[in-house]
């Protein structure tokens, strides 16, 4: 199911997809494949939010606990977790959610920008924020999921 | 890339070949091999190079490689010996051509002085050293001019009439008849006549044949064979014959042409211009290279005859190899070895399927377990290469320490044709370097000594590769005195390497030269003593992921055996667990391993914990702390520990849960989707799909002993 809200604008399409009870979403673009969960093997001396790594047809995938990395609880991961595997730069990321809801079909100007909050998470992540049928889904950007090495410590 | 670089770098490669061809001749010759084969390989090598440096205008080699030839075709000809001497010689210069090779290819400068001395003793061995002297005024730039030679034969002719035709194939091989006929009159004052009589009639004609000919009458001084060799490299291609005018064995053989006579200058003008007979695809030559340049001292009637060696020699290889972008190799080899996985991946779940051993599905696994295999054998094999590369350089070597030691030394080589990754090969030069220069100057006594102890004044080092169980093994030994090792403890103690009371064996002392700042070398000597010692060598072999052992027996002398994987694109492994997680240390660097008892292991306060070995204390590293996977370390008795070797032959025991077996893994980057974790080196993927981290385990010694933390390394 497409929903679309061609009113002007350049139209882009964005994944969206559930953390808990909240509505996130990604340009399809930065997106590689979406499969489902298998257990990761874990690194050490790693950020909270970095499941561990897993095997993707032969490369080693990282994976990011997406709710953790923007500061929401940490995901129960489960059989119906998922992970959204995505480019990011010369990268290849996964990003652990709860479910995989929609593609959205919208024009720049549905897309509202991000209110002032003061949260630095906010300010690094959210890219913007859609009103769709009452629901609010935060469009997130991904260039600073992977931890930096002077984030490290956070 | 510029065409003519690139056929540049290809005459370079070319010549790394031919270089090799020369030093093994030269090698054979000196062993007493006299079979005129070698002799004519050592030949055709110079050359070739000479030839090809021709091409490019290279003048210092072309000058150096023309003498060099001279005197090899002396010794070709029969008229020198090939005695010990002057194969040494010749030994010699062909190291100065190899040092000149390379300055032209990457613009570096060679010893002039060396260069020059060589040139003079090829010149002594030389037809005849005064007129080659005479000569040297020419070169510059650089036309060959004909020698006159003294020989004992009939009265030379007055000149020559060379009657030449090529044939089809001659062009089809791109060669270029007016090139052939300029070289000619290189030779002296050339008239030459073209026969177009064969010319078909525009309408009729076939580009692609051959219909002209052409009578070269000759006079000068030049002889038959300097003649013959102008069309060597199109010899069989074309009709040829080449009589003497004036002599006496003139024959009335004169063809009835009715072609024009042709200014030189006119006849290549046309022949360059009109296309039509030529093949479409003439390269384009640079004027300055004369294709084969024209040969310029002391032929003799033996190269009169076209060299059929030549011409078999060099068939074998065309066809027989081919030159393969790197790159494309590696990317077969990465696909193969997710080949791999995914096949041990889908057997695991066959079986977790429940298929029966004897059931089609799991028959047909098996089978494509063994093309799997044999696949990834057959890929790496395109990647591995004779040890010959690397080993070939070290007689020169061998011979530059034995001069400066002054010690007479033999190297003998074994096993060459044993095989390894290329990424290997390139990095065991510098290590094998320093172990010869080693075994020379350290391990050889000298030759006095030699004479005391009853042995030959010659010393040898035997330099041998084979391969054992997997891997590659080289062993450099010398038949020296060995290693002293009252000398060698004192050292040590001196030094503050050991207590001065410490037990060790005699295997133990051995190893203490692998040391840092161990040298046993009382002056710091010229060739070995560089400030690099031993422990350079093993960390070089140990980054290889290989092994360095010494053997020595007192007055027999030491061997140096060095155990390398065949590929760095895999590892051998011990997979292990850790607090649940799944983890590979690399088995080069595990020594051995051990159930502590919780007797043996002693606490230090904290954390720290040492284990008793043999009576000796080592640090017991709990892997899964240090790795963060576990807070509580293993209460002691508990685990199995893995005695390892970290860098500088520092020991530490790696505490694990417990050891799953040994297994080959395919070494995967971290860094490329994500980065560096401190205390694992790389990844790889199971068989059950999982990935799996190899330990790093000299950061994670290192952490160990308090002079850095896994956080700081990151």
């Amino acid at each position: 199911m497409t929903e679309t809200h061609a009113n002007a604008g350049h139209l882009r399409e964005l994944i969206s997809f559930r953390i808990g009870a909240q509505e996130f979403c990604v340009d399809i673009m930065a997106v590689r494949e979406i499969r489902g969960w298998t257990a990761a093997t874990a690194l050490p001396q790693s950020p909270s939010f970095v499941c561990g790594v897993i095997n993707l047809r032969g490369a080693v995938l990282p994976i990011v606990d997406l709710a953790a990395r923007l500061g929401f609880e940490s995901s129960e991961t489960s059989e119906r977790s998922v992970i959204i595997v995505c480019q990011i730069g010369e990268q290849v990321v996964g990003l652990l959610v709860d479910a995989v809801s929609d593609i959205l079909s919208v024009t720049d100007d549905v897309i509202q920008a991000t209110p002032d909050v003061g949260s630095d998470t906010a300010k690094t992540f959210v890219r913007g924020l859609l009103a769709i049928e009452g629901r609010m889904i935060t469009m997130i950007g991904l260039e600073r999921i992977l931890p930096e090495l002077d984030l490290e410590a956070a | 890339m510029d065409p003519l670089e690139s056929i540049k770098e290809t005459f370079f490669q070319e010549c790394e070949e031919q270089l090799a061809e020369l030093e093994t001749g030269l090698l054979a010759m000196e062993e007493g091999d006299t079979d005129p084969e070698t002799i004519n390989a050592v030949f055709r090598a110079v050359h070739s190079i000479k030839g090809g440096a021709g091409a490019f205008s290279l003048e210092a080699l072309i000058r150096f490689a023309h003498v060099f030839e001279t005197a090899m075709d002396e010794t070709r000809s029969g008229r020198l010996a090939a005695s010990n001497e002057v194969v040494k010689i010749m030994l010699r210069a062909a190291d100065v051509l190899a040092d000149l090779v390379r300055a032209a290819r990457d613009g570096g400068s060679v010893d002039e002085a060396l260069t020059a001395a060589l040139t003079e003793e090829l010149k002594t061995l030389g037809p005849d050293g005064a007129d080659e002297a005479g000569g040297e005024e020419d070169w510059g730039d650089f036309e060959f001019k004909p020698a006159t030679v003294e020989l004992d034969l009939p009265p030379a002719p007055t000149g020559w009439r060379v009657r030449f035709k090529p044939r089809a194939d001659l062009y089809a091989k791109a060669n270029e008849a007016a090139i052939l006929l300029r070289e000619l009159t290189r030779l002296g004052p050339a008239e030459i006549e073209l026969d177009a009589r064969e010319l078909p009639a525009l309408s009729d004609l076939d580009p692609e044949a051959a219909h002209l000919a052409w009578t070269v009458t000759l006079s000068g001084e030049a002889d038959e064979a300097a003649i013959r060799e102008v069309f060597e490299f199109v010899d069989g291609d074309c009709e040829l014959e080449v009589t003497p005018i004036g002599g006496a064995a003139e024959t009335a053989e004169t063809t009835e042409d009715n072609g024009e006579t042709f200014d030189i200058g006119a006849l290549l003008a046309q022949v360059q211009a009109d296309a039509a007979p030529q093949p479409a695809a003439a390269p384009e030559i640079p004027t300055t290279s004369p294709a084969a340049p024209a040969p310029a001292a002391a032929p003799s009637p033996d190269t009169s005859s076209p060299p059929d060696g030549q011409a078999s020699a060099r068939k074998p290889e065309a066809g027989a190899t081919i030159r393969v972008d790197l790159e494309r190799v590696d990317r077969l080899i990465d696909l193969v070895g997710e080949l791999v996985i995914n096949q041990a991946m889908l057997s695991q779940r066959v079986m977790e399927a429940g298929f029966a051993r004897a059931s089609g599905v799991a028959m047909g696994l098996d089978e494509l377990e063994q093309l799997t295999r044999e696949i990834q054998d057959s890929v790496m094999a395109i990647r591995a290469q004779p040890v010959k590369s690397v080993f070939q350089r070290m007689p020169r070597l061998v011979r530059e320490v034995a001069a400066m030691t002054g010690k007479p030394v033999r190297l003998v080589t074994e096993g060459e044709g044993t095989e390894v990754d290329k990424t290997v090969i390139e990095r065991l030069a510098d290590p094998l370097t320093h172990m010869i220069r080693n075994a020379i100057d350290h391990g050889l006594e000298n030759p006095d000594r030699r004479a005391e102890a009853g042995k030959a004044a010659e010393g040898v080092v035997r330099l041998s590769a084979a391969h054992r169980s997997g891997r590659i093994v080289i062993e450099v030994a010398d038949d020296g005195g060995g290693i002293n090792r009252e000398r060698v403890k004192s050292i040590a103690v001196e030094r503050g390497l050991i207590a001065a009371d410490a037990p060790l064996s005699d295997e133990e002392i051995d190893n203490l030269i692998f040391m840092p700042g161990f040298s046993t070398a009382s002056e710091v000597s010229d060739i070995s003593g560089r400030g690099v010692g031993m422990d350079v060598v093993k960390r070089s072999i140990q980054a290889l992921g290989g092994r360095i052992n010494i053997s020595s027996r007192p007055g027999k002398g030491s061997t140096f055996t060095m155990s390398l994987p065949l590929t760095l694109a895999v590892l051998d492994g011990m997979v292990v667990d850790v607090a649940g997680q799944t983890l590979v240390a690399p088995i080069t660097a595990i020594v051995e391993t051990l159930l502590p008892k919780a007797s043996e292991v002693n606490s230090l306060g904290g954390n720290a914990r040492v284990i008793s070995i043999r009576g000796g204390y080592v640090p017991l590293i709990d892997v899964g702390l240090a790795l963060g996977y576990r807070a509580e370390p293993l209460p002691p008795g508990q685990g199995v520990a893995l005695l390892i070797e970290g860098e500088g032959g520092a020991r530490a025991a790696l505490l694990v849960d417990a050891i799953q077996g040994q297994r080959q893994v395919v070494i995967k980057s971290l860094e490329a989707n994500y980065r560096q974790v401190p205390g694992v080196a790389a990844a790889t993927i199971l068989g059950d799909g999982r990935v799996a981290l190899i330990l790093d385990i000299d950061t994670i010694v290192a952490v160990s002993r308090g002079t850095e933390t896994l956080r700081a390394a990151s």
